[in-house]
């Protein structure tokens, strides 16, 4: 690896002491300069964040009449219309439960099928293990049309249990790609240490490699829940015939084509609102953690 | 020994491998035989044609459209984002105020720049689609009462509503989605980068505009070429079709000029019920992506430095 990740540079205290008459103009100018375009995206990240989150607690009038302007009184009722009317609760609900149990697949099934890929020989090894990441590079849509048809053969279309396997079909190429590289990173000594103790295969797994590989099953496992969590194009084909069981990001799609009929406008920003807050908030509590378990795949 | 260790694999890679081969490896084999099949989709009934439904493609005017998209996404979105990620990543890497000894140093505050940058990465397409289509809306959305606002009454464009700007307002979301990710990447990539280097440079009087395409950039090679590819199948595949699907109207028009290819494989299936037709139109995608990757691994292969 020719590019390492680091630590990200501490926030405060780099700035100060330095600047003691010595500098030279172009340095000045360029850091009005870079603080200036860094400032002008920062807003234009912000800001249509903040607009949503303005716009939830505004009545549908101010909604169009001052669209920049501050809601006149705190409407919380936009938040428990979305929650309630809107089923915003139960498309929450759905998605804790989908995505909890291809969560929990994606890791165990994955982390399995990657440490006996990583660790050990045997004929077809690197044919199973590039079967594997080669899925990382194809367009997705093209196997949505045959399994469409795989799923309701199967009775699988719009159930959680149907969706969950197919999240973890889908999510495998990345996690099988990524811990088997790290697998590979962890020193044999000790699983064969615990091997001659009279320690299984599968114990060994289990209580010896599995703690030591805790980096990267945090780091996969952020990389997973966000983009499972995320996750649009699966359920939008698989996850269509009973209204009751969308997911979220289905659940928002759905809410701002019937609001849009019937005009509800702040309900729908209370809904892309309560959407967003958790995850933004999850977030920023684990900032660091999340940075690096999206980043981890493309340093590799 | 040998027995247990056979037992032990087979019993570990059993199930992965089976949900990995009946949920993606057969869908993808299905979908190659199918594009040569007549399939409906709505029944179990079906012939061989050959090769009627690719020649069918030459004819198909929506399907040359859904190509042109999709190329001008697939130029346009990657480097457009890279560059915006490369340019605020040096920003934030060399941009600082000179120090007693650095040469070079990150701006203040760069961290918060960074959580900042990253918040669209976090979120989920639909929320960040519906958060730009309400802002695109004529009447009542953020940006045209930004132009009246400022006194620019005449200017209130259509956004989605016209062909000519649809695609690129789809495009600038996008583009909004995806840059603070990279911003953080290369930002990282950067920071490890020996200081020396700029040092040893800008004694040789290299200014800062030379270092970054003499120095930076071709340490960073690698991870550009990494992120490039994501971007490629992030504007060709699933990134795409949602945009599209939830914002333009139609989805897909005005007047097909928002139709991807994804998009259209999605609508001759479940709309047109002309499964055989669409899966040709996925292999077609399936062979300009991989186009694209094997066109991008060998720009300026090179050898690895390490430090």
């Amino acid at each position: 690896m020719s590019v390492q990740t680091t630590k990200p540079p501490a926030v405060t205290g780099r700035g100060g002491a330095g600047g003691k008459g010595g500098e030279s103009g172009e340095g000045r100018v360029l850091n009005v300069f870079s603080h200036g375009v860094l400032v002008i995206w920062g807003l234009l990240v912000t800001m249509p964040l903040l607009w949503a989150v303005i716009s939830s607690f505004k009545d549908d009038g101010e909604i169009f009449g001052s669209p920049w302007g501050l809601p006149s009184a705190l409407h919380f009722d936009n938040w428990a219309r979305a929650w309630d009317k809107a089923n915003m609760g139960q498309y929450f609900f759905n998605s804790l439960v989908v995505v909890g149990g291809s969560l929990i697949g994606t890791m165990l099934l994955g982390s399995m099928a990657a440490y006996v890929l990583a660790r050990f020989d045997f004929p077809g090894n690197r044919f199973i293990y590039f079967l594997f990441v080669g899925g990382m590079g194809f367009p997705i849509i093209l196997a949505l049309v045959p399994l469409f048809f795989v799923m309701k053969n199967m009775a699988l279309l719009d159930t959680y249990h149907g969706l969950i396997l197919v999240y973890i079909g889908y999510s495998l190429p990345f996690t099988v790609f990524f811990l088997s590289g790290f697998f590979r990173t962890l020193p044999t000594s000790v699983a064969e240490a615990a091997l001659i103790d009279g320690a299984s295969h599968t114990r060994t797994f289990f209580q010896v490699m599995l703690p030591m590989a805790k980096p990267g099953l945090i780091s996969v496992g952020i990389f997973n829940f966000l983009g499972q969590w995320n996750q649009y194009l699966l359920p939008t084909v698989l996850n269509v015939g009973d209204p009751d069981k969308k997911v979220l990001t289905q659940g928002l799609v759905a809410l701002a084509v019937s609001q849009g009929y019937k005009g509800d406008w702040s309900g729908l920003f209370a809904g892309l609102t309560i959407a967003m807050l958790p995850v933004l908030g999850a977030y920023i509590i684990f900032q660091r953690q999340v940075v690096a378990g999206l980043t981890a795949g493309a340093l590799k | 020994m040998q027995h247990g260790k056979y037992r032990f694999i087979v019993g570990f890679l059993v199930i992965p491998l089976a949900i990995y081969a009946i949920f993606v490896i057969s869908p993808f084999v299905q979908a190659i035989y199918y594009s040569f099949t007549d399939w409906t989709g709505l029944s179990s009934d079906m012939k061989m044609v050959g090769f009627d439904n690719y020649t069918r493609l030459f004819k198909d005017s929506v399907f040359w459209a859904a190509v042109g998209n999709s190329v001008t996404l697939l130029l346009l979105l990657p480097v457009v984002t890279l560059s915006l990620g490369l340019f605020f990543a040096f920003m934030l890497n060399v941009g600082g105020r000179r120090r007693k000894k650095a040469v070079i140093g990150g701006v203040r505050g760069s961290g918060t720049y960074k959580i900042l940058y990253f918040f669209p990465q976090v979120l989920s397409i639909p929320i960040v689609a519906l958060l730009f289509q309400f802002a695109y809306n004529p009447e009542s959305g953020a940006l045209n009462a930004f132009f009246k606002a400022i006194g620019l009454d005449n200017v209130q464009p259509d956004w989605l509503g016209d062909p000519q700007l649809a695609l690129w307002c789809i495009m600038g979301a996008m583009i909004w989605a995806n840059v603070g990710f990279y911003v953080v990447l290369f930002s990282a990539g950067m920071s490890s980068i020996p200081k020396d280097f700029y040092e040893a440079a800008l004694l040789d009087g290299a200014n800062r505009f030379n270092t970054f395409f003499r120095i930076t950039l071709p340490l960073l090679w690698d991870t550009v070429q990494t992120g490039w590819i994501y971007m490629g199948i992030l504007a060709l595949d699933v990134s795409a079709f949602a945009f599209v699907q939830i914002m333009s109207v139609g989805p897909g028009g005005p007047d097909y000029s928002t139709e991807v290819l994804p998009l259209y494989v999605y609508q001759k299936t479940f709309r047109d019920g002309q499964a055989g037709y669409a899966t040709s139109i996925g292999v077609s995608l399936l062979i300009v992506t991989l186009i694209f990757s094997a066109i991008v691994m060998r720009l300026g292969r090179r050898e690895r430095l390490e430090f």
